[in-house]
């Protein structure tokens, strides 16, 4: 890949500036002071506005609506039509999909030092887990994805069911998604069990198999009687899920269990709650109406029951009362936002770099969270029903996490905002594809760079300065909206008006100081080594302090 | 808790709202009976202070992990305070009591902090005023700083529970007269005790002398002149003893209205261009005669002031085109009761609905359009070079206000703790605004109350969080500030003029003996300890490097040379080398991100210029964003010349020491929740928020002056590189994120659950019911 693809005259605004497409499929316009650098994945619908009989400036050109909550809107000349060419041109390389083009994450040969496909290996992860152990087994009766198509080949699945029982489980849930272990608590040893809704039906159908199964997973921690189940969803939603053969667990059925009703809605209604917020930050960002307007688009209120939610799953596990098993319709939106957040509550490990990786790469890219139907890469149907911001949602929940526990992450802001702005590049293959099943079936690990790639070979870039490990530390945010934010540096980013709150002063200056400190301590070892050499040879002077060496000004 | 069918997703359910719940009856909460014997525990008071009544076995309401539980005391009421003497088992340990207030302890209410009253008569709530016929099993007290007290009274004796809360209304709620406060007891009785420098360098202005050298600081002596003739309070009692006017104004015009209708200079800007405030003429429409002498003296004073050398005057009446002090006073209401919470039912009930319920306070708006005013009166005297005369009737609230807030962003001496305080006690308490009766201290009318003052705060608060590293102090340093409002010990707050000061200390004593010695708030050791006043200084902020004689103060709008302040300030203290290998190794963030008036080049370290480079991806799209933002704003709520100082200051990096600016979007204007969500436990974030970075910030500082004494007294020094930091906030995962001030946990293991339920979507009900995709029933 080597030689620009078009290159097209065009107006943006009072300035002439070119457009062109480089060979890294972006689209960039280029004068003096004006660099665009928009991906080509992140685009979501082109329009073309005004007509040949339009008049008036800025009233015929291209209108480009993109994912991530930005709006382009470029200005041409009317005679030349350069338009429809780069229209077209724009076309084919936003939507490869439809014009039976790779998507740019095949083409890309990008090289990093560090491999990022290696981040994650499930048989490590549950190893670090300690896992298998006297309850638990690894199971490969996926291993050609035969048992569930979605989910990944390897499963930790309870000692005592056998792989038949497993299968027989599978007819009973929804898309074969059977209840499989996520998260164990190292000490009190309950856990956290994510699946699909039983498919119950109007008639309430019952299943001994999948009732025998949950009482096994509930057994594996000896002193507890009662299974708790989170059911994601609003309670009618559950009942309205009968209609099509889904359901809940009945309290007849499951006499061993507990169920919740976490009241979180569903992909429809968080894709047209996005799009309010993006009314009120775009063109203009409400002023006066903020706060109302903020409240209108339900955002934040998803946001609370999200966490809500994952509080009461990392409760229940870390109280040690019960273990919990955690779904929703199909187990692989809100389910995945609910064990990802709990366990990220829990466990430490996943609040480092590469831990947030593998919880990323392990509950929603191999649990099958259908990252090309919710995005909708390389697709031109913007429309389409199943898109949907529920990986946003959470990376938004983990945000507001680290805003309030600064000192508990190892990532920053901008590691969270290049998750983002890759769930959409099409630069990597991390994001691509549905499930695993079809990710191998493209090769995408051999084929594709991971984003991993790109972040663990510059991870400075993306360390929290203020980081500290805390080993045993269970994260509770506080659900309330008195504390919850609108992400402003992410969804109002492109906005000029609004403050970029980087560079952080607090930040920059500590990492000044951690600068300072480790100069000083190098110093203080080099000062030693020539005491020592001084008690060697006791004739000169005793040196006083560096003249050079200025003081620290601390202020107390 | 959401329990099964108990909470209809979507559903309106909602249970009726009782006036008052209370979680625990008193039989539930666990006490032992026989260890009632309430360990006594002494009455601290002050000098001057005397008891009045109290009331045994009184039960204290604590929260914690949402649920409550009572401690056994005595709840006492003296002249200054009403206290609770319990026996609080959970004593803090000494990291926590670092912040104690030497004062006000944590179970004291000054009878000036007393907001409302209310008693809970069956499970319903009422206020509580004048004589009550029947008393209530349970107090609870609403505090002006916002904390919420519940006192259960069943196992009082009924003579004490009449005695303690008609004691408690009265001396809280009756009218009193201005000797009657707790401020002159005290002062008389505590006359040795003021030994230390009350003054704290803070320039109180009530000599010349202060006044000359304000002059002589902003350049104004020029054009300006300070004036003794009103000494002894002869002109006019609203005015104080010194103050400034234009130099050519004859003398014997500032008496010919008792001062109204003068030009009152506040501050000169570098350009020479003044801030001046002007008490509006009283109107008498009937007596045609006077106004029209009144007429022909204002067109003489605005002739002079208009001559040169004198700028342009812009007059800015504040009494008619801006806030009314009624909408402050009915926001404020709303607003407050927002935070006076009494259990975690109403917490999360009004959770829900908590940005609509914010937005219909309208405060934060104020705040916005106080902000607003005050930038516009800046871009008058920064970028039009004119002068602006503020106009209001006396002169002491909204003057007060926009003048003080202009000048703490202009001038960045008024962003240092002692240029603060000089600052209030410039245009406050000289300026006269009229404390006595804004915070009603005296309880004489509530129609008075307005809390303009507390508006102020606020708004310099919302500086404080958007620009740290500009501040001397922290927010902590305005919240105290806030606090020491209702502390009848200090006389900053406790008068309407510095007349009345002056005179009613003068009445109060007989004329042989010594005048009274009153003290300042600002002498900070009255109520902290050293190590807690730490606290108020901001460990960001890095004072103004000297810089040569023959350089300007390069801090201002346009010049550009001045931009660059906020590495050098702070690299200035540092060697050479170690300053670029910090400037240039790649920090994680793009220091160049808002200099957008630099070219491209600047970034030249990278040699592969690929479109992904990352660092200048916020550039770029800052960049595009402007262009794009100019095509599509046309119509914008700020005029256009303001329009564009607005934008064109937040478009360059800031330069703490030159001129500030705040952001007045929507989203910036936040709530102050150190001041206004400390008291709620359930809104405590335990070892988060800013205390988690900020005390890690405090530590790395100590470790490296640590260092640096090591490697100064390197000769004699051997031992271990690092020893054990003694460190300033120890385990800071058990801190709230409201620290100092929140509640301590000693179980920080409990999460708080939200307990109300989902609101109803309204139009989305209809996607809410959708499948998320179609369920195939597969074999089943």
């Amino acid at each position: 890949m080597s030689l620009l693809r078009g290159l097209l005259g065009m107006e943006l605004i009072e300035t002439s500036v070119r457009l062109f497409l480089d060979f890294q499929e972006k689209l960039a316009s280029l004068d003096s002071a004006l660099i665009l650098d928009v991906p080509l994945g992140v685009i979501s619908r082109i329009e073309k506005m005004g007509g040949a009989t339009s008049r008036g400036e800025n009233s015929y050109g291209l209108d480009i609506t993109c994912k991530d909550m930005r709006n382009l809107r470029f200005a041409l000349k009317q005679e030349g039509h350069s338009r429809r060419d780069m229209f077209d041109i724009l076309t084919r390389y936003a939507f490869p999909l439809a014009h039976s083009l790779p998507i740019f994450a095949f083409l890309n040969e990008e090289k990093f030092n560090v491999d990022g496909w290696t981040v994650y290996n499930p048989v490590e992860e549950y190893r670090r887990q300690g896992l298998p152990n006297h309850h638990w087994r690894i199971t490969f009766i996926n291993k050609c994805y035969e048992l569930c198509d979605t989910y990944p080949a390897l499963l930790v699945v309870p000692y005592r069911a056998s792989d038949d029982d497993l299968r027989r489980v599978a007819t009973f849930r929804s898309r074969n998604r059977i209840p499989v272990l996520s998260w164990i608590h190292p000490e009190n040893k309950t856990v956290i069990v994510r699946c699909s809704q039983p498919l119950v039906g109007m008639s309430g159908k019952r299943n001994k198999d999948d009732e025998k199964y949950l009482d096994v997973i509930r057994e594996t921690n000896r002193q507890i009687s009662k299974l708790t189940i989170y059911d994601a969803r609003p309670n009618v939603n559950a009942v309205a899920n009968k209609a099509t053969g889904g359901g809940y667990e009945s309290d007849d059925a499951y006499h061993n269990a507990e169920l919740f009703f976490l009241d979180i809605h569903n992909i429809h209604v968080m894709r047209e709650s996005l799009k309010k917020v993006k009314d009120i930050v775009y063109p203009n960002v409400e002023e006066s109406h903020w706060l109302s307007s903020l409240e209108s688009t339900h955002w934040l209120e998803h946001i609370k029951l999200v966490l809500t939610g994952a509080i009461q799953v990392a409760d229940k596990v870390s109280s040690g009362k019960s273990s919990v098993l955690v779904h929703c319709s199909d187990g692989w939106d809100r389910t995945a936002q609910l064990t990802s957040l709990a366990m990220l509550m829990l466990d430490s490990f996943y609040r480092s770099i590469e831990g947030f990786e593998i919880l990323v790469q392990k509950e929603w890219i191999s649990f099958g969270h259908k990252f090309a139907s919710r995005i909708g890469h390389g697709d031109k149907n913007h429309a389409d029903a199943d898109r949907s911001p529920i990986f946003l949602q959470f990376i938004d929940c983990v945000w507001q996490m680290s805003k309030q526990f600064p000192t508990a992450f190892e990532f920053n802001e901008r590691f969270l905002i290049t998750i983002l702005d890759h769930l959409y590049s099409c630069r990597f293959g991390t994001f691509l594809y549905n499930c695993e099943s079809a990710r191998e079936r493209q090769k995408v690990t051999e084929r594709t760079v991971s984003l991993w790639s790109l972040i663990n070979s510059n991870k400075d870039k993306f360390k929290n300065p203020f980081y500290t490990k805390e080993i045993n530390r269970v994260l509770y945010p506080v659900a309330s909206m008195r504390h919850l934010e609108l992400w402003v540096n992410y969804y109002i980013r492109w906005n000029p008006r609004i403050k970029q709150q980087q560079p952080n002063p607090v930040e920059q200056r500590y990492v000044e100081l951690l600068a300072l400190r480790d100069e000083y301590i190098q110093r203080l070892e080099e000062l030693q080594l020539a005491g020592s050499a001084k008690l060697a040879e006791p004739s000169t002077s005793p040196a006083g302090p560096s003249p050079m060496m200025p003081h620290v000004h601390t202020h107390f | 808790m959401l329990g099964k069918g108990v909470v209809g997703g979507g559903g309106g359910t909602k249970a009726p709202k009782p006036s008052f719940v209370s979680y625990v009856r008193p039989e539930e909460i666990h006490t032992n009976e026989k260890e009632v014997t309430e360990k006594e525990v002494t009455l601290h008071l002050l000098p001057g202070e005397q008891l009045l009544c109290e009331a045994s076995t009184v039960l204290k309401y604590v929260q914690e992990d949402s649920c409550q539980r009572g401690i056994y005391g005595k709840l006492v009421c003296t002249d200054f305070k009403i206290a609770f003497l319990g026996d609080d088992d959970s004593a803090l340990d000494n990291d926590e009591t670092q912040f104690k207030n030497k004062v006000i302890g944590e179970n004291d209410i000054t009878l000036h902090c007393v907001d409302q009253i209310y008693g809970v008569f069956d499970e319903k709530k009422k206020t509580l005023f004048g004589q009550l016929k029947k008393y209530p099993e349970k107090l609870i007290i609403h505090c002006k700083d916002l904390r919420v007290f519940h006192f259960c009274l069943r196992y009082t004796k009924e003579e004490e529970v009449k005695r303690i809360v008609s004691g408690i209304i009265h001396h809280t709620q009756a009218p009193k007269l201005l000797k009657r406060l707790f401020l002159f007891s005290y002062a008389a009785a505590a006359q040795n005790h003021a030994a230390t420098d009350p003054r704290n360098h803070t320039v109180m202005f009530d000599t010349l002398k202060d006044w000359c050298w304000e002059l002589e600081r902003t350049k104004g002596s020029v054009k300006y002149k300070a004036v003794s003739v009103n000494e002894g309070y002869k002109v006019c009692e609203r005015l104080p003893a010194y103050f400034v006017v234009p130099t050519p104004l004859p003398e014997e015009d500032l008496s010919r209205f008792q001062g109204h209708g003068i030009p009152l200079w506040c501050w000169s800007c570098h350009n020479g261009c003044a801030l001046l405030k002007m008490s509006a003429l009283p109107k008498k429409e009937q007596d045609d005669g006077l106004s029209q002498m009144q007429k022909s003296f204002l067109d003489g004073i605005y002739k002079t002031i208009h001559r040169p050398p004198y700028e342009i005057v812009k007059t800015e009446d504040l009494s008619s085109n801006f806030l009314s002090l009624q909408d402050i006073q009915t926001a404020y209401s709303k607003f407050k009761q927002l935070f006076l919470i009494d259990n975690s039912t109403e917490f999360w009930d009004t959770d829900i609905k908590w940005f609509s319920l914010l937005e219909s306070s309208s405060w934060l708006d104020i705040i916005r359009r106080c902000l607003k005013k005050a930038i516009e009166i800046t871009e008058c005297l920064e970028a039009q070079n004119v002068n602006v005369l503020l106009l209001e009737e006396n002169a002491s609230d909204l003057c007060c206000l926009v003048s003080s807030l202009v000048q703490v962003m202009m001038d960045p001496h008024c962003r240092t703790r002692i240029g603060f305080q000089s600052l209030v006690q410039k245009e406050w308490i000289m300026g006269g605004h009229s404390f006595l009766d804004r915070c009603n201290h005296l309880r004489q009318s509530d129609k008075e109350e307005v809390p303009v003052f507390l508006l102020f705060l606020d708004c310099v608060w919302q500086l404080v969080h958007q620009h740290p590293p500009a501040f001397d102090f922290t927010e902590t340093y305005l919240t105290v500030l806030s606090d020491s409002l209702y502390i009848p010990i200090f006389s900053t707050f406790f008068f309407n003029s510095p007349h009345q000061k002056d005179n009613v200390g003068r009445e109060s004593q007989d004329t042989q003996s010594k005048p009274l010695n009153l003290l300042t708030v600002w002498d900070w050791s009255v109520q902290f300890e050293p190590k807690a006043q730490m606290l108020l200084k901001n460990p960001l902020y890095v004072e103004k490097p000297k810089l040569d004689k023959g350089q300007r103060k390069g801090m201002r709008f346009k010049g550009p040379q001045g931009r660059g302040g906020r590495f050098s300030s702070w690299f200035s203290l540092f060697p050479a080398s170690w300053t670029r290998t910090a400037l240039s190794s790649g920090t994680a963030w793009p220091e160049h991100q808002r200099q957008l008036s630099l070219p491209l080049t600047q970034s030249k370290s990278s040699p592969k210029r690929g479109f992904f480079r990352e660092e200048t991806d916020h550039l770029i799209k800052n960049l595009l964003g402007k262009r794009i933002s100019k095509l599509i704003n046309s119509s914008d709520e700020l005029h256009d010349n303001l329009r564009e100082f607005y934008d064109s200051w937040h478009s360059k990096p800031t330069d703490y020491h030159g001129l500030l600016l705040p952001h007045i979007e929507g989203p910036e204007i936040k709530v102050w929740a150190q001041r206004y969500l400390r008291w709620i436990p359930e809104a405590q974030i335990l070892g988060g928020g800013r205390a988690a970075t900020v005390s890690k910030l405090l530590e790395m500082m100590e470790e490296v002056e640590r260092l640096q004494e090591k490697i100064d007294a390197r000769p004699h020094g051997q031992g271990a590189l690092l020893a054990e930091a003694p460190l300033l906030l120890r385990g800071s995962a058990r801190l709230s994120a409201l620290f100092p001030f929140a509640l301590l946990q000693r179980h920080p293991s409990k999460p708080v659950l939200p307990t109300s339920g989902w609101k109803a979507l309204g139009d989305e009900e209809d996607l809410a019911k959708r499948e998320d995709e179609f369920v195939d029933l597969g074999d089943v």
